[in-house]
């Protein structure tokens, strides 16, 4: 106790200074509205960065909870979603539409069966005549085109792919809108082969090559791939290699393509030819 | 003669009413801000008991922020800045010790040393006061400038008041 107060007079100029300098500062953060409210920012966010830290911590003892919830509501969601695209709703999108006459007309199909690694080579879609696929409707996904229908029944169809030696289609270069005929060539799964450019036409590595349009099945525009290699060989063609940028193993969703005036087209060239 | 303490205490009311009154409606370019009162602390004897001299500068300091309106500002830094007077009394000692009797002013200890004096003390407690209402680093050198350019004005009419007062006087 004496030692205690020794030291109090001691150090009485330390202390008091302390003291006074609380006093003050006491009444600064309390009657100055400026400093109370920096002060309190302040603190705010250091108690704020406390709870955050303490948060993250208790947040990974839930986690497993959480992970149980998650799991439970993906089942769910896949159950939907299974739902919805067994069931024969159609989705559909207009094109060409700008004055009532719709041109193509899209739906939507989930590949159930398909192979990449034969010469010829088909898809099995899960839609069939019942929302109206018909043979020679061209089948495409966001990343290109895949193939046409050959036939249907009532619930599903069948797809000549992309990849099969009997299989061409009408396409262009996009930069310059002349057009070849596609094909594979029963080697690789990523590439085709684009035939009929004039030689005397600039092709770059690259460029991209679309459908053509002219086909009566494909709308015109939709990507194939990009120009990978180029060569004259004797004649007056080039023989184009192009990636395509569809890859056929990950295929899942895709669309069914119908042109709503195919009928028209048709019978109008047939009259002409004759 | 009128006895020390009762002349530190007019010396007190003049400084305040001088401050609140005259200087405060002072501000030049919106940097310069003249604190003359801690004149006060700087005038008193060296024999002040070093807890009076808290206490005066607590009394000083909250006379003016009840003037002011900011509770707290000025007397924390008049606070501070008394806390810290008898250290640099010890750092700017002269040669020989300061003389009994004397008191620590220009006419005493010559205008350097009185210079080096204010000069040290009024920066330590312009520096407190104005960061404390700052009260952030954001603006650090523009707060810096404000001290630096009030110190110098505060020191130019604390010098020129002790020319003017004590000239005449022994």
């Amino acid at each position: 106790m004496r030692n205690l107060l020794r030291i109090i007079i001691a150090y009485h100029f330390q202390i008091l200074f302390v003291i006074l300098e609380v006093i003050s500062i006491f009444l600064l953060l309390n009657q100055n509205d400026f400093q109370k409210a920096r002060f309190l920012n302040i603190t705010h966010n250091i108690t704020g960065r406390v709870y955050k830290k303490i948060n993250n911590t208790t947040a990974y003892l839930t986690l497993k909870k959480i992970n149980y919830r998650l799991a439970e509501e993906n089942t769910k969601l896949k159950n939907i979603l299974e739902r919805t695209y067994r069931s024969d709703e159609i989705f559909f999108f207009g094109e060409s539409d700008s004055l009532h006459h719709q041109h193509y007309f899209y739906t939507s199909a989930k590949v159930i069966n398909q192979t990449v690694n034969k010469q010829h080579n088909f898809l099995t879609l899960n839609k069939g005549s019942n929302v109206g696929i018909r043979p020679e409707m061209g089948v495409v996904s966001r990343d290109g085109v895949i193939g046409i229908v050959v036939s249907v029944s009532k619930q599903f169809s069948t797809v000549i792919s992309l990849l099969n030696l009997d299989f061409r289609v009408s396409a262009k270069l996009a930069k310059n809108n002349y057009f070849g005929s596609l094909h594979w060539d029963g080697k690789d799964y990523r590439k085709v082969k684009l035939d009929e450019i004039p030689y005397h036409i600039d092709v770059n590595k690259g460029d991209t090559v679309v459908t053509s349009g002219y086909s009566s099945i494909f709308p015109e525009g939709i990507i194939i791939g990009t120009v990978c290699t180029s060569e004259v060989k004797g004649g007056n063609f080039y023989e184009i290699e192009v990636d395509l940028s569809i890859d056929f193993k990950s295929l899942v969703y895709i669309e069914v393509i119908s042109n709503l005036q195919r009928e028209e087209q048709i019978e109008l060239e047939e009259l002409s030819n004759d | 003669m009128i006895n020390p303490v009762s002349r530190n205490i007019f010396r007190m009311f003049v400084l305040v009413l001088f401050q609140v009154l005259v200087l405060n409606n002072i501000q030049v370019c919106g940097y310069i801000n003249p604190y003359m009162y801690v004149l006060f602390i700087l005038l008193l004897p060296f024999e002040t008991p070093r807890w009076l001299l808290l206490i005066s500068g607590f009394v000083i300091g909250i006379s003016i922020d009840l003037f002011v309106n900011t509770p707290g500002m000025h007397t924390s830094a008049t606070v501070f800045m008394a806390f810290l007077r008898p250290y640099v009394l010890k750092i700017l000692r002269p040669h020989d010790e300061y003389k009994s009797g004397s008191y620590p002013r220009l006419y005493y200890y010559g205008f350097t040393w009185f210079l080096k004096y204010s000069l040290v003390l009024v920066f330590l407690h312009h520096t407190f006061l104005f960061y404390v209402e700052a009260f952030r680093m954001t603006f650090f050198f523009h707060t810096m400038l404000r001290v630096l350019l009030s110190t110098l004005f505060s020191v130019f009419l604390i010098v020129l008041s002790q020319f003017i007062i004590y000239r005449k006087q022994k």
